[in-house]
């Protein structure tokens, strides 16, 4: 045995022999740029997804209606539309298509293409999970919602009523129950069980069987008192009618192609930013003949947006798709602006383990990484100074503070933590690299927030002592979330810092992923490590959330003066004075501390001195087509 | 012997039946589900993703209608990635998987039990103290300190192996993960075999032999290896079935696209038709692992066939 292996290591080391070129090497021969891209993309279909690791490659097989800049945050170059313009009060946008836009079998970008992707993302039965994204569009908020009795009262189809009229009706009920299987009710179902059915469901998600029945007997539908029943008739008539019908033309949603290179899009508030939100790929179109090739408009995963059939419009098209090994795009030949891209291709590598990738790039198997883990960095530094970077990203790192407990609830108390958190200290030592934050929005563009969050362990002990718990006396103890490993070293920074500033305890809990978002979705913790990246340059990426309802709330923290204040910049068409009041309201925000920011992010990763035209950028969209690669 | 098999494979069907069972309600009690992402979906959105997967529907239900699509051969599609089927996933992961198990094994079987019966016939001497510290540091030592030493020495340093990646074609990517997976079972086998030796090497016939003036090389290889292999045998059935199922951190530090990774990723998500298959893959996959045992053992051990 021991004679066999003598045998084997030399041929081992033979074969080992003949690898001289490192994967870099060759990729920069073949013009492949080799990306680390964390982990496997849930999908590639790009209005059924809400990651950024999707994002980086929809980048490549599609392109919005503005391009990104390589080299600046605010840069709008053109992308699948030449030209734009827009009336005074932004309200009404005009995007001119490029003549010679292509999808990558050949077949024109139309206006089309664009009425119908926004039709199919805000398409009810499709439940793109990030709609509300598209949401500026006039009238998309109903039409994604389904709010079929407004609809259909708005486009004054129901003779004789208006919307004033019905106004009061519980058009979406208030009790779940169960939906209507099909549109039909089984035989077995009693009377009285369709009443509570029908009550519950209300108007909107009545199926037609439903409405028929109502119809039949006006009584069997809880009017409310004095509600004309000719008029409920009329409207029960229609509703019944319409059932089951796609409300997408009546609902009148402000996109539309009054030619094939014209897209017009009507906006229910003034966005001054709309170029920049359309870069994300919740605008990008989709190839309606291709959608409707493998399946319905409202069809979810359908084999479109799997290889070989995935049809895009950038300057990319898909290669090879093996699950969690890599992705491959190469050369779109028909792309529009095909003389100026710059590579062959991209790989994208899922390395889930950082440590792997780092790994992975040191010995030349990639051109960029997705993420140097903080406990590397100091090593990779000293390894590849030339390789590494670090460059701000907008996103913000927090606490979040259940509001509805007991003691978290008094503002001082709230307050008090987000004093003694030391920042500096927090960035020196623990999320190197990262920004110490003064409030929740890192800067971008001309908007900086007021500079809320200080330092201040004196003022924190008084306030503390204030809200009844004087030196951290009978202060409660309470339990910080975590989710990765990775938030562990600042949550545990968080917590010797309120122990030595407040002399209060906090115990950290690891939690699986789902259990740690479901118990912050359900206000069921008390305080949890968070975090949140912007998904387009404006502040109110960081801002809507915190309203009354909102799913990415979960501080129990809300406020009427807040929303009036984002109500009212939403509808101020000059970007100057816009800006001026979402200062206002995230200053009122943060004074209330329902959230405690303590670093903004920094992205730490690894790009080969080869890879050229690759600048930092607040958004971290790097154009993939403008790279080069040096040889 | 068709008896036995019959009633093998129908204990294997009963066992399976039983695993989908409590699986199933084991998904069904998590507090979270696969369509929880950063950022919170809206409720009339979740709403419609739940009835277009019917998890608005009583838990019995979606028992009963899951595993009729099972028996019909229908494993449904991911809910984490989206619209894949499984049968896709386990056709594109579950070869690389079986490949690196393979490897994996080889790289046990051919280091282990040499190491083993080298110690055996060295019994008590520095030589099978060396060889067994060896052993006892290779159990000891998880594979996650010696997977990345390994990558960073001969994948990094000496470029004699890739530091990541698999490909099917390449069997140079296959050698780094496949030891730092083979290693452990390498090291208890050779334990298991030293053990199995020695018993052997105790008995009477191997006295007789000796009398008899037969070599000792002859003794070791002819006369005891069969016998001595015997808790080793019954040891690789299981264990290859482990290493396959268990492959998730080599998975993660080599980055291979296999099961492993899929089947961690799917219950963190709570992804039921994912979870589902592969748990019922790596049953029966441990069920086989073990009938072949069972085979390999009645083939090795005459004393097990009178007694059937």
């Amino acid at each position: 045995m021991t004679r066999c292996a003598l045998f084997l290591l030399p041929a081992l080391l033979c074969l080992t022999g003949c690898q001289k070129e490192t994967q870099v090497e060759k990729a920069n021969r073949d013009g492949i740029f080799l990306m680390g891209n964390s982990s496997e993309p849930k999908a590639l279909d790009h209005q059924l997804v809400t990651g950024v690791i999707e994002s980086k490659i929809i980048g490549a097989l599609f392109e919005g209606l503005v391009g990104d800049d390589p080299e600046k945050d605010d840069g709008l170059p053109p992308g699948a539309a030449a030209s734009w313009e827009h009336n005074a009060d932004m309200t009404e946008w005009t995007f001119r298509l490029q003549p010679e836009g292509r999808w990558s079998d050949g077949y024109r970008v139309t206006a089309y293409d664009f009425v119908f992707a926004y039709h199919r993302m805000l398409h009810p039965d499709l439940a793109a999970p990030y709609a509300e994204m598209v949401y500026p569009l006039k009238n998309g908020e109903d039409y994604n919602k389904n709010l079929r009795g407004r609809i259909l009262l708005h486009a004054n189809v129901v003779p004789g009523v208006t919307w004033e009229d019905a106004k009061d009706i519980a058009f979406a009920g208030d009790a779940k129950v169960a939906l209507e299987k099909g549109a039909k009710w089984p035989d077995s179902t009693t009377d009285a069980q369709r009443l509570d059915f029908v009550k519950g469901t209300g108007l909107d998600a009545l199926g037609k069987e439903a409405l028929e029945w109502i119809a039949a007997d006006l009584t069997r539908y809880p009017w409310p008192a004095g509600f004309d029943p000719v008029k409920a008739k009329s409207l029960v008539d229609v509703m019944a009618a319409k059932a089951g019908d796609d409300l997408f033309e009546l609902a009148n949603v402000g996109v539309s192609a009054p030619d094939e290179l014209t897209l017009k899009l009507v906006l229910r508030e003034p966005v001054p930013y709309l170029p920049s939100l359309v870069r994300h790929y919740t605008w990008f179109p989709v190839p309606q003949h291709v959608v409707l090739q493998h399946g319905k408009i409202s069809d979810r995963f359908t084999e479109w947006s799997r290889y070989p059939n995935l049809t895009g419009n950038g300057a990319f098209k898909l290669k090879i798709w093996r699950v969690h090994d890599m992705i491959e795009v190469e050369r779109n030949p028909h792309y529009w602006d095909k003389a100026n891209v710059g590579i062959n291709g991209v790989r994208f590598l899922p390395i889930e383990n950082p440590y792997t990738e780092t790994r992975a790039f040191l010995a030349g198997q990639l051109h960029t990484t997705y993420q140097v883990p903080s406990d590397l960095i100091k090593e990779v530094k000293k390894k590849a100074p030339q390789e590494f970077r670090q460059e701000p990203y907008v996103g913000a790192l927090f606490v979040r503070v259940n509001t509805t407990r007991p003691v978290l609830s008094d503002p001082r108390v709230r307050q008090a933590m987000a004093l003694a958190i030391d920042r500096q200290q927090l960035c020196d030592y623990i999320l190197e690299g990262y920004f110490p934050a003064t409030s929740l929005t890192p800067k971008m563009g001309s908007y900086e927030p007021d500079k809320i969050l200080t330092f201040d362990p004196e003022k924190a002990k008084q306030l503390l002592a204030e809200a009844g718990f004087p030196d951290g006396a009978k202060f409660p103890r309470f339990t910080m979330l975590i989710s990765r490993p990775s938030a562990r070293a600042s949550a545990e920074a968080i917590q010797a810092m309120w122990r030595r500033h407040l002399n209060i305890m906090v115990d950290i809990q690891n939690k699986d992923w789902g259990s740690y978002v479901s118990a912050q979705q359900n206000l069921d913790f008390d305080l949890a490590a968070a975090g949140w990246v912007g998904d387009y340059l404006d502040p109110t990426t960081f801002l809507h959330m915190w309203t009354e309802g909102n799913g990415n709330n979960n501080t129990g923290w809300h406020s009427k003066d807040y929303e009036a204040l984002l109500s009212k910049a939403a509808l101020e068409p000059d970007p100057a004075k816009r800006l001026e009041v979402l200062k206002q309201s995230e200053t009122l925000m943060m004074s209330a501390y329902p959230i405690l920011p303590f670093a903004w992010y920094s992205r730490n990763y690894m790009l080969r001195p080869e890879v050229k035209g690759w600048h930092p950028l607040l958004l971290d969209n790097h154009p993939l087509n403008t790279l080069r690669l040096e040889r | 012997m068709f008896r036995t098999l019959f009633s093998r494979f129908l204990q294997g069907l009963i066992v399976l039946f039983v695993l989908f069972t409590i699986t199933f309600f084991l998904i069904k009690a998590l507090p979270y589900g696969p369509f929880q992402s950063d950022k919170a979906i809206p409720g009339h959105i979740r709403e419609k993703i739940e009835a277009y997967y019917g998890l608005n529907e009583p838990v019995y239900v979606q028992y009963g209608r899951t595993l009729g699509n099972l028996l019909k051969g229908d494993a449904g599609a991911s809910m984490r990635l989206e619209g894949l089927p499984v049968t896709d996933i386990i056709t594109q992961a579950f070869p690389n998987s079986i490949q690196l198990g393979v490897v994996a094994m080889a790289v046990a079987v051919l280091l282990g039990i040499p190491l083993g019966v080298f110690a055996a016939w060295k019994k008590n001497t520095v030589f099978d103290y060396g060889a067994m510290m060896i052993a006892m540091i290779g159990i000891c030592i998880p594979s996650f300190v010696i997977g990345p030493l390994l990558a960073e020495k001969f994948g990094r340093d000496l470029e004699w192996f890739p530091v990541t990646g698999w490909s099917r074609s390449s069997p140079l990517s296959w050698i780094l993960p496949a030891i730092t997976l083979g290693l452990a079972s390498a090291a208890y086998l050779s334990r298991l075999t030293r053990a199995g030796m020695l018993e052997t090497l105790s008995q009477d016939f191997v006295r007789t032999a000796r009398a008899k003036g037969v070599g000792e090389l002859a003794i070791l290889t002819k006369h005891c290896l069969r016998g001595g292999l015997i808790p080793a045998v019954a040891y690789i059935g299981p264990a290859f079935a482990a290493i396959i199922s268990g492959s998730v951190v080599i998975e993660s530090i080599f980055a291979v696209p296999g099961l492993g990774l899929h089947f961690i990723k799917a219950i963190e998500t709570g992804d039921t038709p994912v979870i589902l298959a592969l748990v019922l893959l790596y049953g029966a996959l441990i069920i086989v692992a073990n009938f072949v045992t069972d085979v390999l053992g009645v083939w090795l051990n005459p004393r097990l066939r009178s007694s059937r």
